[in-house]
């Protein structure tokens, strides 16, 4: 299985979860149908138009119903992003296989997860809404709760407690190791350059190798850049990760970021960013090091709430080998890896668990805030949301691609503060990806097929969509695709020892060939070739000798093999030579006919097989076919 | 020893031995300094004369240097010395008599004869030996005497430099065609050329590996065959090339052979030498030669593909342009209109656009020709389907295929493609003779779509346009191309219903946080031409009915990238924003912010537009609770940069801004001007930066100006009846004799920066004249303020800068200026500061005392 991500833009269906009671929240209205009935206005709330599930926040888990997941063996974890599923699998399916993910994948996941845990569970929420998911009910509902797929295997956050189990499941590897799967396939992970410890993986037997590319990065950020060159020669490439948002360039986005950011600070107004604790923050933090000296914010405060701040900003620092050249070389000045070190040195970003505690004592305005969760729906960021909302002065900067702004800033209207959207997704765009697939020219590209047409809002754009030689081979969601190859060989080894009684002879120049009389051993999809057993001794008992003969094939003498070709106007020659006249050739479809006609014989000459047909003639016979064999190379 | 004679050694001293520190300081030699009472003593000024061209003390050095020159052991370090030498030796020889040179310094001709022993000569001397040698044969007698001795043939024939091994390094093939340029002047040397086998030598140097050499091939069989042209019967009566003198027929020749190649590069080189010839020579021969080689050139258009399209297009030009075609009808507009039609749509270009700038040119080939180069975005608009607006000049179909087949084959094809069409555009737009009508609504459209594909925004049409999408999105050279040219568009008049889309795309452009900061700065650029030549409705506004409401959306936006990380986005934000204010009157709160910005480019918009706010009136409303230093006044502001800033750009900007406020009579100064002066030159005096002081001196200027009146001298100015000169006041003249302003204008007299020192001194002589009258009638006695003047004066000439000049007596003041020579001065200064490094003397010397120091280091090494 190939990364589990977890989908949770379905928690943009349910109402935000306030860490203090909100009282605009909680007197939204119930939602009625159209009819008056007003059965379902307990569970549905409404906000400005827009209908919400008032309910613990649900995630929309992996395809289930295709695969029984207990029969998987090993999942391979490409980034942190891709494994917020991993409890739902190993803990709820019967999952007995193994999960390989780097250090940092495994590490920076369990913060995501952690606070993930974290922000549902320090707000428990009595009321569990399910009537609203019932079929028949669902339909009636309003837009996009009632197009919402699959809202009956929507489930609850998982526990700490699964989370730890899960994660128990995961073998660490390392970029560029070789991990063996039953000798069937060996899978290697490498850079991808997206975010720390990312990877893309490949999967190869001898003859065939398939790569999967997911969440990569090409451009200069903190981790490690991506290994393009490993990628080359894959009969398959299996494509996806690809940026959100094609249009948005990164490096405009963060000049965007920064100049509205100390737009509204200057104006005296307050900058929330909604974010992950880990990822591009560490490059946001980077570039307002840089910033605020030359935009006159030194003064300004910087602050990082979440459960799991304090890790993440340490965590980054020591996964030196897994950074970006420039950093890793830093590592041995020794100065830290990230900028923010210095910031939090100087006092001006400080980070908090939460709201809660030293940050209500330490709180100064104007501030910028970087918080979680970017969907607006848990997490300290809803705080923020419901106490900076009224003014126009402070401004809230989207800076996650994976959640549309619009629909995560639904239950907060009427919004009166400045909305900016800024995504930043230094994952692949189009033109990164047809460079990529230039330079690595895989024979087969295997990719969603929303990549291979332009986006739906901008359809004339025929340059955001994959564009590669042969066409990609597109999937949808539960598509059942073959990918175009065949196995068609298998390595075999050879024994040492067997490998030393073969006498090799050159039929070709560089071509040698040998016989080999041997026993095929398989196991665990590794075959070797191994000396037949040695007739037993003489000396030994009769009973033994026949019991040995038995088991072990004759090895006869064997004639030997014949290879080469027959030249005719050489071999008539020779014919001629040792004294045959009347010779005539025929050509034929498949070779020639060769008629000695004084001796009524016939030699038909094909590419593979002579025969000489002649009368009861043993002793010609044998003449001829010494002749022939002149021509032929016998080992 | 007394002050005189020790400053006058000191003066001879730096003269002799001061490096110059940089190119633009000056040698504190100038100032005469001898202040006796009432009147002047004059340095001997000897370098002021101009030197003789061949003086005794050169002619004594000549034979020295000819020797190094000569000995291979004794290589000349440093080439550019050389191409000096050359440069005086044709000084020389256009003031005087080759020949007698020659013979004068014979030393000359024997490094000639020495050269011919090539193995004992450097490429260097033997290139340089082989242009002086041409300098000298330019004239006919030296020409001859030359001859004499077989040397020019031994230099120039095929026996000699051809054959030598130096032959293969191109400093000598290009020394050789240099010589044979120079000595190619009269007839004499016209039959040297034919007889030495030359002509032969210099068409197989047309393809020459270096392209110098190549070129200069191709400049010297122009030049050859006028030559041979000049002075003909020919020229006058232009008969058939059979009847040529036979030099320019082998030219001609071997060019018509050219033509007929199959080679490209030999059609190339034919080409060239042709529109050469065209372009120099307006002589009668010329139409002959066309009337002869022009089926040639015509041929070339019939293959596939064409050779040398680029030299073609030239060479049309350059016949079209020559005056001895402006009245003939040679069939050159045919072949003109047959190269457009069959010209790929790249190459057509140049030649459209140079056949539209032609004045004589018919009707049906400018509009020819205007259509070629409107065919791009013909294409633009048609897979856009956007119907233009004025049907038949954009919708061309002629070569329509061509176009688009170059718009689609690759991204730099199509974006050097319309980058060529914009530009060329352009340059047509503001000429008198541009086609007319001109399409400006259609190009208003096409210039605005392709903005649109460039960011992504176009809704194409057709499968056209999808793929022009996909090649341009992003393109910055196409943006910066399209802005530029929709900025130079706002000179003319756009239908209105355009006007809101122009807009419409300014307003993207700003916005979009993909727009690079050159982009940027473009789309100011075009915003600013639009926003000032945008109709004037009369009324409260200054602009047009479209632009309050763009105004409004744009404020945000310049907010937004004055905060940019970009400085280059923060600087073109704010100069925008200054030119801006000009005409509207709003201020954007973060321009007094950026007055401390990190960058100094920056921090210097920043200050001229926080001058022009307060020019306006507008500063007082940028005062906010954050900031109250905006309130405490923006001259203290000022003044803090400019004693405070360490780079130099803000602090000129605070000059040149305090200069205009003085001017303008601004508040701030008016209050008391006297004052604001005197602080200002008291900073500006300490500055580092010798721009900063020569602004100073500029506000001192301004300053005495408007005590004073205009100067008298200016010599634009109508003189009128001499009016009795007013007395001046004594309390002025106590003003103008203030310490602080003479002591900052004395100190810049001896600044090491020579344009400081210059705008002294005409500062001083402005001073002095205007003193004049009044200092006519006061007697200058002696007074120890006189003598304690002189004496800060010599102080600071001497570099001791430390002592101040008291507080001396106007009069005294104004002796001290009248005992200055500052003509003399100023006449000095206007010397570039190498002048007498420059002297041929000194170059001699210099050469010699190079291979001096090689050879003590040599004898050092042993």
């Amino acid at each position: 299985m190939l990364d589990c991500g977890l989908d949770m833009t379905s928690t943009l269906n349910f109402l935000p979860l306030p860490l203090v009671q909100s009282p605009r929240l909680s007197n939204l209205p119930g939602w009625s149908l159209k009819d008056g009935n007003a059965f379902l206005d307990k569970e549905l709330k409404e906000c400005s138009g827009h209908v919400f599930v008032d309910s613990v926040p649900e995630f929309c888990l992996p395809e289930t119903e295709l695969i029984d997941l207990s029969t998987v063996d090993v999942i391979l974890i490409s980034n942190y992003h891709c494994m917020m599923a991993l409890p739902y699998i190993t803990e709820h399916t019967g999952f007995t296989g193994t999960v390989y993910a780097t250090e940092p994948t495994v590490q920076i996941g369990r913060l995501l997860m952690e606070e993930l845990v974290n922000f549902i569970e320090r707000v428990p929420k009595a009321q569990s809404a399910s009537l609203w998911k019932n079929k028949d009910i669902q339909r009636l509902l309003p837009s996009p709760l009632k197009d919402a797929v699959e809202v009956s295997t929507w489930r609850r956050c998982y526990t700490m407690q699964e989370v730890n189990s899960a994660l128990s499941k995961i073998q660490l590897v390392g970029y560029s190791q070789k991990i063996e799967l039953f000798g069937a396939v060996q899978v290697t992970p490498l850079s991808s350059g997206y975010a720390l410890g990312s990877s893309n993986w490949i999967i190869q037997s001898h003859y065939e190798k398939v790569s999967y590319v997911s969440g990569s990065s090409l451009l200069t950020t903190h981790p490690q850049p991506m290994d393009q060159a490993s990628l080359k020669n894959s009969d398959v490439l299996v494509l996806t990760g690809l940026t959100q948002i094609p249009t948005a360039n990164p490096d405009g986005m963060v000049g965007e970021f920064c100049s509205n950011l100390a737009l509204t600070v200057r104006n005296g107004g307050n900058v929330l960013v909604p974010c992950y604790p880990s990822g591009v923050i560490y490059d946001l933090l980077e570039c307002l090091y840089q910033y605020i000296d030359s935009a006159g914010l030194s003064n300004i405060p910087f602050y990082f709430i979440s459960p799991v701040a304090n890790s993440s900003l340490e965590f980054s620092q020591i996964f030196a080998e897994w950074l970006c050249h420039n950093k890793q070389s830093k590592v041995y000045l020794p100065e830290p890896p990230f900028p923010h070190a210095e910031l939090i040195q100087t006092n001006k970003l400080k980070h908090y668990p939460s709201i809660h505690g030293d940050f209500s004592n330490d709180f100064r305005q104007p501030c910028v805030v970087f918080t979680g969760h970017p969907s607006l729906r848990f997490g300290d960021v809803v705080h923020f949301m419901e106490l900076w909302g009224k003014s126009s002065l402070n401004t809230v900067i989207f800076t996650e691609p994976d959640f549309s702004y619009l629909e995560a800033l639904a239950p907060y209207q009427p919004l009166a503060m400045k909305c900016i959207y800024c995504p930043i997704d230094t994952r692949l765009n189009f033109i990164q990806v047809s460079k990529l697939l230039k330079e690595v020219q895989p024979l087969h590209v295997v990719c969603p097929e929303q990549y291979t047409q332009p986006p739906p809002a901008q359809s004339h754009r025929m340059d955001l969509m994959i564009d590669c030689q042969p066409p990609a081979m597109s999937y949808r969601r539960a598509d059942v695709l073959a990918l175009p190859f065949k196995r068609r060989y298998e390595k075999i080894e050879i024994m040492p020892e067997l490998a030393d009684s073969l006498v090799p002879m050159e039929i070709k120049p560089g071509i040698s060939l040998a016989t080999v009389s041997a026993v095929l051993h398989t196991k665990d999809n590794k075959h070797v070739l191994q000396p037949p057993p040695r007739p037993a001794q003489p000396t030994s008992g009769k009973k033994r000798k026949q019991r040995v003969s038995e088991d072990v094939p004759d090895c006869q003498v064997l004639k030997p093999l014949l290879s080469g070709s027959i030249p005719v106007e050489q071999f008539v020659q020779t014919l001629e030579k040792h004294g045959f006249s009347d010779i005539k050739v025929e050509d034929t479809a498949k070779g020639h006919i060769v008629l000695l006609q004084e001796a009524e014989t016939l030699i038909q000459i094909e590419e593979d097989s002579t025969h000489i047909i002649c009368d009861n003639d043993e002793m010609l016979r044998v003449r001829l076919r010494d002749l022939v064999l002149k021509f032929l190379q016998k080992f | 020893m007394d002050g005189q004679t020790r400053l006058g050694m000191l003066h001879r001293l730096l003269v002799l031995f001061w490096p110059p520190p940089q190119t633009e300081s000056v040698i504190l030699s100038p100032l005469s300094f001898s202040i006796y009472r009432g009147h002047k003593i004059q340095h001997s000024d000897w370098h002021k004369e101009p030197l003789r061209i061949m003086d005794p003390e050169c002619s004594r050095l000549l034979p020295a240097l000819c020797a190094v020159l000569a000995d291979p052991r004794q290589p000349v370090a440093d080439d550019t010395c050389l191409e000096k030498l050359l440069d005086w030796f044709k000084k020389v020889t256009e003031a005087e008599s080759s020949l007698l040179l020659l013979q004068e310094n014979p030393c000359l001709v024997e490094l000639l004869s020495h050269v011919l022993r090539p193995q004992d000569v450097s490429p260097r001397v033997l290139s340089f030996s082989l242009r002086l040698a041409g300098t000298f044969a330019a004239q006919e007698d030296c020409f001859q005497y030359l001859q004499q001795g077989d040397l020019l043939l031994g230099l120039f024939g095929e026996a000699g430099t051809l054959g030598w091994a130096a032959w293969n390094v191109p400093t000598v093939r290009s020394g050789w065609i240099q010589g044979l340029s120079s000595l190619a002047q009269h007839p004499s040397a016209l039959h040297f050329l034919a007889d030495s086998g030359a002509v032969d030598t210099v068409f197989s140097l047309q393809g020459d590996p270096s392209l110098f050499v190549a070129s200069a091939a191709s400049q010297l069989l122009v030049h050859i065959l006028a030559l041979s042209m000049h002075g003909e019967a020919v020229e006058h009566h232009s008969p058939q090339g059979s009847a040529w003198p036979t030099c320019a027929q082998k030219i001609v020749g071997h060019v018509e052979e050219s033509l007929r190649s199959t080679a490209a590069p030999q059609v190339t080189q034919a080409l060239n030498v042709l529109t050469t010839t065209f372009g120099r020579c307006h002589s009668p021969w010329t139409e002959v030669l066309w009337e002869q080689l022009s089926p040639l050139v015509a041929c070339l258009l019939e293959r596939d593909p064409i050779p040398a399209g680029h030299s073609l297009v030239d060479l049309l030009l350059s016949v079209a342009r020559s005056p001895v075609f402006s009245s003939a009808d040679c069939g050159l507009w045919e072949t003109v209109a047959q190269t457009l039609s069959r010209l790929s749509p790249t190459q057509a270009g140049p030649l459209a656009l140079g056949t539209l700038k032609l004045q004589h040119c018919p009707q049906a080939l400018r509009t020819q020709a205007f259509g070629i180069l409107l065919q791009p975005l013909a294409c633009v608009l048609k897979a856009t389907t956007q119907a233009p607006t004025s049907p038949g000049l954009l919708d061309g179909t002629l070569g329509g295929s061509m176009t688009v087949d170059a718009l689609l084959s690759s991204k730099s094809a199509c974006a050097g493609l319309l980058c060529q069409t914009l530009a060329q555009l352009e340059e047509l737009h503001p000429l008198p003779h541009r086609p007319s009508p001109w399409p400006q609504a259609s190009l208003l459209e096409a210039v605005v779509t392709i903005l649109q594909l460039c960011d992504g925004s176009a809704a194409p049409g057709s499968s056209v346009g999808g793929r022009l999408c996909g090649t341009l999105a992003g393109c910055v050279r196409v943006q910066r191309a399209a802005l530029d040219f929709l900025g130079t568009l706002s000179q003319g008049t756009s239908p209105q219903e355009l006007v809101p889309q122009v807009f419409a795309v300014l307003l993207e452009y700003l916005e979009s946080p993909d727009s690079s900061p050159t982009v940027l700065k473009k789309a100011f650029q075009a915003t600013l031409g639009w926003l000032l030549s945008s109709p004037k409705t009369p009324g409260c506004s200054d602009f047009g009915p479209h632009i309050p409401l763009f105004l409004g959306e744009l404020f945000p936006v310049l907010q937004k990238r004055l905060c940019s990380p970009c400085w280059e986005v923060r600087d073109s934000a704010l100069e925008f924003f200054t030119n801006l204010s000009r005409h509207w009157g709003e201020a954007p709160t973060l321009t007094q912010q950026l007055l401390r910005d990190p960058e100094s480019y920056v921090r210097a918009s920043a200050v001229t537009a926080m001058a022009q706010l307060s020019s306006q009136g507008l500063h007082a409303t940028l005062a906010s609770p954050e900031h109250p230093e905006a309130e405490q006044g923006l001259l203290r502001e000022f003044l803090n940069i400019l004693s405070a800033d360490s780079e130099g750009f803000p602090r000129r900007a605070v000059v040149q801004v305090f200069t205009q406020w003085l001017r303008d009579g601004h508040a701030e100064v008016a209050r008391d001007t006297e004052q604001f002066v005197a602080t200002v030159l008291q900073v500006v005096s300490q500055d580092l930066d010798w721009e900063v002081r020569v602004q100073g001196l500029e506000l001192a200027q301004v300053f005495l100006t408007q005590k004073l009146g205009q100067p008298g001298h200016c010599p634009y100015t109508v003189a009128l009846p001499e009016a009795p000169l007013p007395r001046l006041r004594p309390e002025v003249l106590r003003t103008l004799c203030q310490p602080w302003l003479l002591e900052f204008a004395f100190r810049a007299l001896f600044d090491c920066d020579r344009p400081v020192a210059q705008k002294a001194c005409n500062l001083l002589l402005f001073l002095r004249d205007k003193t004049a009258p009044y200092a006519g009638t006061q007697e200058t006695g002696d007074s120890p303020h006189l003598d304690s003047m002189e004496a800060a004066l010599q102080r600071w000439q001497a570099g001791e800068q430390g002592q101040p000049l008291g507080d001396p007596e106007p009069e005294a003041m104004l002796a001290v200026l009248r005992s200055l020579d500052l003509e003399g001065l100023q006449g000095r200064l206007a010397e570039s500061s190498d002048h007498v490094e420059k002297s041929p003397q000194s170059l001699l010397q210099d050469m010699l005392a190079t291979v001096d120091i090689l050879e003590e280091n040599e004898a050092d090494c042993y």
